[in-house]
């Protein structure tokens, strides 16, 4: 259907043009889900009457001629680890299984404010661990692509949908990676805004000092749009960036998002380019380069000298975070507790056959009801991160692990704000390779942490970070370009995109799925 | 400044070395990283929000008058402010904890290195000053009730979640239980007169633990047991009995055991009030690991010079530089200016009025400590509520110290005064007190003089005291007779007839 192939700002215009009716349009979108979601997977919880029912309310505020917000009727997706007080909040765990929030998140609140549909609420990776959206506890998302392949992760289900046309927005999250690996996967644009652009509260979370929720569409006008509704200072959350020297006002990047970048420098890392980089990633994105040269820029060869090292700095400081971070799932305020009256049975039972006064090793009813909740609700890569970060913390450790990896954390970002001297931009592949098929790292975790490569140091050193479609594989599989600025330099990072967006076509392409009709 | 010097408690062959931690819960409006409500009281689980529960998504913004009353305390404290300092998470698992960690101050403390000096009225230890190891500002857990209530069951109330604590630690200069309560004493006394915490033991505004452990005499040697750490002490007092209770039972167990610091874990007891007894409590291995590493949801925390010196300035008057003006300007004895100041800063306002309004500091002191106490403990009331002004007050010194009432008839005035919410001339014209003329009393005293021979002849034979037995006679024929000035005129009388 033609609605579903225009851009959320072309959707935009169309409704407030009254060409369409958000009614309309959201019910082309439902429909679209409901004819083509089962083979993909992108959504945990989808209502299509209630979208539609959110669309009509636009429809009559509109009618009415009450002024409406940036995004009024057009739907956007958000991936289940934003708090949403309509509804349930699982995190894809079955630890939240049922869980209801009492609060909006931030980001939500601001969505709603903007007047969008919220359509549904899509897959992603148990409490956001993983690179490809296998960890989810309820159902895998499918590459719309290819549906023998992973869309990537943890935002795998906020990429797949963009990328399938079921929604034009989406909102992912991203730790190491999480919005810009799955949105190279899957063809689509993700951007990870710099730490403390968007707020935290609401966000469940994985790692503190690195998530971060941000946009995906299908090009960066939409991206950019997404992106300024839910930037802004917010008070509710400690690390959320004030504004600079008293400049309240809300940045809008859209703003001139068309105007190119005069001599504008590109970085290439030289690291960015040995082992471990496909061949036809590698060539897609030294084509973009040279995109990039044709446009005018200067290619200023960078070197990031620790970046070997921001793996093994991020696989210590997030899961440590993260220990700590999923202590609060214990059984006992809300979310799953394992069943009481089973295992008060099994303890009588254990108490009974021990040896007499060797009852010492049982556990007191307290410690069973920890254990059995969280090992029953945790999925196994959620377990290894938790005891990967409880060591890392622990007395005789911490010096070694977590005290270690934050200086070398640093020394990361160091070598960024020194490469910034010297470029503008920093360009590179966004992925090591293309989308990886379903079941490829289920006994190979270290594998999929890998995947991260290019993508971690963003996180570690809290920059803006985005990626957008290159090229394609000889097997018709997307490519991703990863696209870094400054901190703060969201603007000019997206102008950066655009140049290369608008010449090229790479973020027209669209997987058959997107174009089914119905 | 040096350790305490070791000496054994008189009649004990040992010493007992006690550092104590005080919680301290500050007046603040809301909680330390949320804006739900502290007031005690309200019905459970009713003053929370997401973020002290601990819901997913949640974050802490810290509460700044927080941290102003902690640099304020410290200050009082005598402790050096941290410039640039940070919150921790110490973790752990238990229900009344719903994150799962605790944020609090780990090697960043906001104030260390104070002290606090201590004086015993009845001289049972010398004046010292005690050490303070920190000052740190951590959040509160809720509270477990394992009661019946629930069925067997635990039931949970976490109104008290994230409730701002300032915890107060000594270095183990205290060397006796009356040392301990001392320090508490003043410590409170402080922390009123800043007006930082209600100081509330009964609702949990202030709560102890107490540290202890025994230096025993051994020949030329001193050996050390190990140290246990007393909790559930609910007063000043059950602090003192815990801690004389577990210096002998720590003797007795060394006697049988001989068991000396280092060999063992620290050991956990609580303070049973029924029994009279610290019992102990199960052990938990692994909870000295708190995996503590600073909070990621929360910047650091940079203190300015400028806030540390506007805190500084508006620390007010303080208990021991009150002290010492009132021992100093005024004259009072230690013991004196010791039981005003421990009243409070209205207190020694109200003393110093009477005390400039009448230009008598001791009789001001002798009033106050005595007759205002005594009625203002009788009517559990504080001072502000007392219907005595202090000019009043003073009226009433300055006309029995000039002879216009009696000096028998002070307390009688002044309990009037009090109860009636009357000025002194009202007072004395109710009680019929005049002063007597003095030719008046001149006439009187020669009148039984004449009547009495006798008692004329004893004086002049040098019995002074037989005037005595004439004063009854006075005052039965006028009441408002000073006896001392009576005295004085019969004397004088006598004298001039000799």
């Amino acid at each position: 259907m033609e609605l579903l192939s225009l851009s959320a700002i072309e959707q935009r215009q169309a409704l407030e043009a009254g060409d369409v009716s958000a009614e309309a349009l959201t019910r082309a979108h439902v429909e679209h889900i409901a004819a083509t979601d089962a083979g993909v997977g992108a959504f945990l919880r989808f209502d299509g009457d209630n979208a539609v029912d959110q669309a009509t309310k636009i429809d009559a505020r509109r009618a009415a001629g009450e002024s409406l917000g940036a995004l009024a009727g057009v739907p956007v997706a958000v991936k289940d680890v934003l708090c949403d007080a309509n509804g349930e909040t699982t995190c894809a765990s079955k630890m939240l299984a049922g869980f209801r929030p009492p609060y909006d998140s931030t980001v939500v609140a601001q969505l709603k404010a903007a007047g969008a549909v919220l359509i549904g609420r899509t897959n992603m990776d148990e409490f956001a661990m993983g690179g490809s959206t296998e960890n989810s506890a309820f159902q895998p998302t499918r590459n719309p692509w290819d549906t023998s392949l992973s869309p990537g992760g943890s935002s795998g289900g906020a990429a797949a949908c963009v990328s399938a046309g079921m929604a034009p927005l989406s909102i992912g999250t991203d730790t190491g990676g999480s919005i810009r690996q799955p949105a190279a996967f899957c063809g689509v644009v993700g951007v990870k805004p710099t730490y403390g652009r968007v707020s935290r509260f609401g966000l469940v979370a994985f790692a503190s000092s690195l998530d971060q929720a941000g946009p995906l569409a299908r090009n960066t006008g939409d991206a950019a749009l997404l992106l300024s509704v839910i930037a802004g200072h917010d008070p509710h959350d400690a690390t959320s960036l004030s504004p600079l020297a008293g400049n309240d006002a809300p940045e809008d990047f859209t703003a001139e998002l068309e105007k190119p970048l005069d001599g504008l420098r590109i970085g290439v890392v030289d690291e960015h380019f040995g082992e471990g980089l496909d061949a036809e990633v590698d060539s897609a994105v030294r084509a973009a380069i040279d995109v990039y040269k044709s446009l005018g820029a200067e290619v200023v060869p960078i070197s990031l000298p620790h970046s070997r090292f921001a793996v093994a700095c991020y696989y210590v400081i997030a899961p440590s975070e993260a220990s700590s971070n999923l202590s609060r799932y214990d059984g006992v305020h809300y979310g799953y507790r394992t069943d009481e009256a089973a295992m008060r049975g099994e303890l009588e039972a254990e108490r009974k056959a021990a040896a007499e006064g060797d009852a010492s090793d049982i556990d007191p009813t307290l410690v069973r009801l920890y254990r059995q909740s969280r090992s029953e609700a945790f999925g196994p890569e959620v377990k290894r991160r938790i005891m990967l970060g409880a060591y890392a913390l622990s007395a005789g450790y911490y010096d070694a692990y977590y005290l270690k990896a934050a200086k070398v954390r640093r020394l990361i970002r160091d070598d960024f704000t020194a490469a910034f001297e010297k470029c503008d931009l920093i360009v590179g592949p966004t992925a090591p390779s293309a989308a990886p098929p379903l079941g490829k790292f289920e006994d190979d975790p270290l594998g999929m942490y890998l995947l991260d490569l290019y993508t971690v140091s963003a996180n570690l050193a809290g920059l803006p970070a985005m990626s957008l479609p290159c090229g394609q594989t000889a097997a018709g599989l997307p490519i991703g370009l990863q696209v870094m600025a400054p901190q703060r330099e969201e603007a000019r990072m997206l102008r950066g995109a655009r140049m290369y967006e608008a010449v090229t076509d790479w973020s027209a392409r669209r997987p058959p799925i997107a174009e089914a009709q119905g | 400044m040096s350790t305490p010097a070791e000496k054994p408690n008189a009649d004990k062959p040992y010493t007992t070395v006690i550092g104590l931690e005080v919680h301290v819960q500050l007046a603040t409006q809301s909680k330390l990283f949320c804006g739900c409500s502290i007031a005690y009281g309200a019905p459970p689980n009713t003053q929370t929000c997401p973020v002290c529960i601990g819901m997913p998504g949640s974050l802490p913004v810290m509460n700044r008058e927080a941290v102003r009353l902690s640099i304020r305390t410290g200050l009082a404290l005598n402790c050096r402010i941290d410039r640039h300092t940070k919150w921790d998470r110490k973790q752990y698992f238990y229900p009344d904890l719903p994150k799962g960690y605790q944020i609090s101050q780990y090697d960043h403390p906001i104030a260390s290195e104070g002290c606090v000096a201590i004086a015993d009225p009845k001289d049972r230890f010398p004046e010292k000053q005690v050490r303070l190891i920190r000052a740190h500002l951590e959040e509160d857990a809720g509270k477990s009730v394992h009661s019946d209530l629930g069925g067997g069951d635990s039931v949970i109330d976490l109104n008290r979640t994230g409730t701002p604590l300032l915890e107060i630690v000594s270095e183990p200069d205290l060397r006796s239980a009356a040392e301990a309560r001392a320090y508490l004493s003043e410590l409170k006394l402080i922390l009123t007169y800043l007006g930082v915490s209600d100081c509330n033991m009964q609702e949990g505004s202030l709560r102890v633990d107490a540290n202890v452990n025994l230096h025993i005499d051994s020949g030329d040697k001193k050996i050390a047991t190990p140290i246990v750490e007393i909790k559930n002490m609910n007063s000043f007092r059950a602090v003192e009995h815990a801690i004389e209770y577990e210096a002998d039972r720590q003797h007795r167990v060394w006697q049988e055991t001989g068991a000396v610091l280092g060999q063992m874990p620290k050991q956990t007891r609580g303070w049973n009030d029924a029994t009279g007894k610290t019992v102990a409590q199960r052990e938990k291995e692994e909870s000295s690991d708190y995996r503590y590493f600073p909070d990621p949801d929360l910047p650091p925390l940079e203190i300015s010079d400028e806030q540390i010196a506007t805190e500084r300035e508006n620390l007010g008057r303080l208990p021991g530089a009150l002290r010492e003006e009132l021992a100093g300007d005024h004259g009072l004895s230690a013991y004196d200016a010791d039981v005003i100041v421990n009243q409070g800063v209205a207190m020694v306002d109200y003393y110093l009025a009477v005390a400039a309004a009448s230009g008598d500091s001791k009789a001001a002191a002798n009033w106050v400590t005595q007759d205002v106490l005594r009625v203002l403990k009788a009517r559990e009331a504080t001072i502000d509520e007392l219907k005595l002004p202090a000019e009043q007050l003073a009226e009433l010194i300055k006309a029995l110290a000039a002879g216009e009432a009696p000096k028998p008839r002070g307390r009688e005035l002044f309990d009037l005064m009090v109860e009636q919410d009357v000025p002194l001339a009202e007072a004395m014209r109710r009680l019929g007190i005049e002063k007597v003329d003095e030719s008046a009393l001149e006439n009187l005293a020669q009148e039984l003089l004449d009547a009495n021979p006798r008692i004329v002849a004893d004086v002049q034979a040098g019995k002074q005291q037989a005037v005595g037995a004439l004063i009854g006679q006075a005052k039965k024929k006028n009441p408002n007779v000073d006896p001392n000035r009576f005295r004085q005129l019969c004397l004088e009388l006598v004298a001039k007839q000799g």
